[in-house]
């Protein structure tokens, strides 16, 4: 579904991603971690097309296309989807307006008829439930003066609602207390199929508990140093970082 | 420079060859002599007065503007008028053309007792009495030259005067259309709005007209809010861009009273607002709420003074501009604390939000305070739209032009939202979906 191939990025003119190869199947789940500053969210980010980030090299193709050269809108229509770490918030646009025009955007890209206004209260409702979200949250404004925990959920719902076939989740666990970790990974874990498939990026394993992944690569200074399975992300949490570090291949001088 | 002297020269000699047409009782007669010679004394400002110095009236003044030939509303049909209702809302509506009213387009719907919705020609004809001591007394033509030349020139415009404790719950509609079928043509509407103690009203100023006549309107209301009485107040300017409009309103509170202005500005070439409030007793509150839009080569101008006479009283004022293509907007607020005035919370806040890289604005918050205990604050803003908020947009898929116009109408739902009275806020969300360049589309899926 996904196939990285020696991605390069640069993020102010400084090179944070430094040659990832990363190949994601249909309805699998990838965890990437890493310490602090090790380009988690940069991969993230370029994934979803951020514009301030410079690709200096290597290739991302989604189902077959080339993901590089769409543009972030289009990325969305073709089933891409990031959950924010630090969610934009937008008074003025309630959620509902936000959400009806980010479906109807896709659904008339995919060639299909903007959604009827019953069907999409019935859709918004359903999954609201499945993410404790209560009515009143719909008609307020984008994530306007959400509590941590409310813009994480609001992520992992709209996620529900526009139904991608590919989820990046960037530190979706962070700032949540343990019932509303649990509420979003039941979100998650409710939207995987043999068809779906998942980045999760985090720095702790504690969202790994509930949304076990197939595969986990440790990402250290911009490079994959390591992949494994699920038991990786418990040994990371064991032992923290360093051992990985340690371990790393020192980047090699570039030749003259 | 000759161009002001020009224009000045024009004005004055008019007023000498057709000062018949406005007759008026003869204390009115006398004070409009009085403002066409303190008009020749002060001229049109210069950008060398601190109250005009980012507003150029060049364009205006060398325009050769001419009062309307006399007659009836001048082509003007109920259809043309349309557009400019507020869908569901029932209303009395009082219809100017150039401004003189326009019986056949206008209707009084019923009025509790005692209320009087009238041409203020007619009263000046049949009970001038009732009007000497307040009209002409709060806008000041001593200190104003625009207010001088309404002073001088004004025909008609509409009188609204709603006795002690009287509610009336539907709003009040005045609506003043400016057209010029073959040559440019000046109109200076004169209101007069006062309420009783303990009453209560809503009225809805809109400036209409169509390009591209150029006309220019010179209005100038003047608003009595008698005690505890409570006003809404809307001013919406949709005159065409090719109209000039310089408009001046004068706010003069009793005690207890609560007045809230909204100020929606989309048409005109050259537009300035003065509004000018005024606390006389305390207790008082004001919400000053503004939305300028100008696109093109518009130029909306927005001067704002409120003047905390009394203690313990409250001002809000909120300003918005939204500006696109090669505009110019001015926000200038100023908020007088007087000594005595203790007690008083002020708050001032303009924010603006440039769309084009050749669209500039300058923003003057003021705020002058002699007195000790009091709450002011005031704050001004400029910036461009939140890249990381348009990514966000664009990452659900939605394309950037899309979210471009979603988040500039978010910009101005701030201001939409003070509005109280669901119709209009409808209208008024229309008409900034309507200014954006695919305004359409946004509109679809709200």
């Amino acid at each position: 579904m996904l196939e990285i191939k020696n991605l390069h990025v640069k993020v102010a003119g400084k090179e944070i991603l430094k040659g990832i190869d990363l190949s994601i199947g249909p309805g699998e789940v990838h965890a990437v971690m890493g310490p602090n500053g090790s380009g988690k969210t940069t991969l993230a980010q370029v994934l979803a097309g951020r514009l301030t980030y410079e690709v200096t090299g290597g290739t991302a193709r989604f189902e077959g296309k080339d993901l590089l050269a769409m543009k972030p809108e289009d990325r969305a229509r073709e089933g891409v989807f990031m959950a924010f770490q630090y969610p934009v918030e937008i008074p003025g646009v309630s959620n509902a307006y936000f959400l009806k025009a980010a479906l109807n955007a896709i659904r008339k890209y995919r060639g299909l008829e903007e959604i009827d206004a019953m069907d999409f209260m019935s859709l918004v409702q359903d999954k609201a439930k499945l993410l404790g979200l209560d009515e009143t949250f719909m008609k307020r404004g984008l994530n306007e003066g959400f509590s941590g925990g409310e813009k994480k959920k609001n992520e992992v719902f709209q996620m529900a609602v526009l139904e991608p076939k590919f989820c990046i989740l960037d530190e979706t666990d962070s700032g949540l207390d343990i019932d509303a970790l649990r509420l979003v990974a039941n979100g998650v874990n409710t939207m995987r199929s043999p068809k779906r498939s998942m980045l999760v990026v985090t720095h702790y394993q504690r969202l790994l508990d509930y949304v076990i992944p197939e595969f986990v690569h440790v990402l250290v200074d911009g490079r994959i140093v390591k992949s494994g399975d699920a038991d990786l992300a418990r040994n990371l949490e064991k032992h923290g970082y360093g051992w990985i570090v340690e371990e790393a291949p020192r980047p090699q001088p570039a030749r003259a | 420079m000759a161009v002001a002297l020009d224009a000045k020269q024009t004005y004055v000699a008019e007023f000498a060859s057709a000062e018949t047409d406005r007759s008026g009782p003869s204390w009115l007669r006398g004070i409009r002599r009085s403002a066409i010679e303190r008009f020749d004394a002060l001229g049109f400002p210069t950008q060398r007065h601190e109250e005009w110095k980012f507003t150029n009236l060049a364009p205006l003044l060398r325009v050769p503007f001419k009062p309307p030939i006399l007659g009836g509303p001048d082509g003007v049909v109920a259809e043309k008028l349309e557009p400019f209702a507020f869908g569901i809302l029932k209303t009395t509506r009082l219809v100017f053309v150039n401004g003189r009213y326009a019986p056949r387009l206008s209707y009084l719907r019923p009025l509790p007792e005692g209320v009087r919705i009238a041409s203020l020609a007619e009263v000046l004809r049949q009970d001038p009495g009732s009007l000497e001591k307040d009209l002409t007394r709060f806008a000041r033509f001593q200190e104003d030259s625009f207010v001088a030349l309404n002073t001088a020139f004004f025909i008609d415009g509409a009188y609204v005067d709603v006795p002690k404790n009287a509610v009336v719950d539907e709003p009040i509609h005045l609506v003043f259309v400016s057209t010029a079928r073959d040559r440019p043509t000046v109109a200076y509407p004169r209101n007069l709005i006062r309420l009783g103690a303990g009453s209560q009203a809503t009225v809805i100023e809109t400036y209409a007209g169509w390009a591209p006549e150029v006309t220019f309107t010179n209005a100038v209301t003047e608003i009595v809010a008698g005690p505890a009485s409570v006003l809404e107040h809307y001013k919406i300017q949709r005159e065409s861009e090719a109209a000039f409009h310089v408009a001046t309103m004068t706010v003069d509170q009793d005690r207890n009273s609560s007045v809230s202005c909204h100020s929606m500005s989309f048409g005109g070439a050259l537009v300035r607002n003065y509004v000018h409030t005024l606390f006389r007793a305390e207790g008082g509150s004001v919400a000053l709420n503004g939305l300028f839009m100008p696109s093109g080569a518009q130029q909306s101008d927005h001067y704002t003074r409120i003047d905390h006479a009394a203690p313990a009283c409250t001002s809000l004022e909120l300003y918005r501009g939204i500006l696109g293509g090669k505009s110019r907007g001015v926000f200038n607020g100023n908020i007088y604390v007087r000594k005595d005035a203790q007690k008083t919370v002020a708050r001032q806040v303009n924010k603006n939000l440039l769309l084009s890289k050749e669209a500039f604005v300058d923003s003057t918050p003021g705020l002058e305070i002699l007195a000790d205990d009091v709450k002011c604050s005031h704050a001004s803003t400029i910036g461009q739209l939140d890249e990381n908020a348009v990514f966000y947009l664009r990452s659900r898929g939605i394309d950037e032009e899309n979210a471009r116009h979603i988040l500039t109408y978010a910009f101005a739902s701030d201001v939409v939202n003070q509005v109280k009275v669901a119709p209009i806020r409808i209208k008024l969300d229309q008409l900034i979906l309507s200014r954006l360049p695919k305004g359409a589309e946004v509109g679809e899926t709200l």
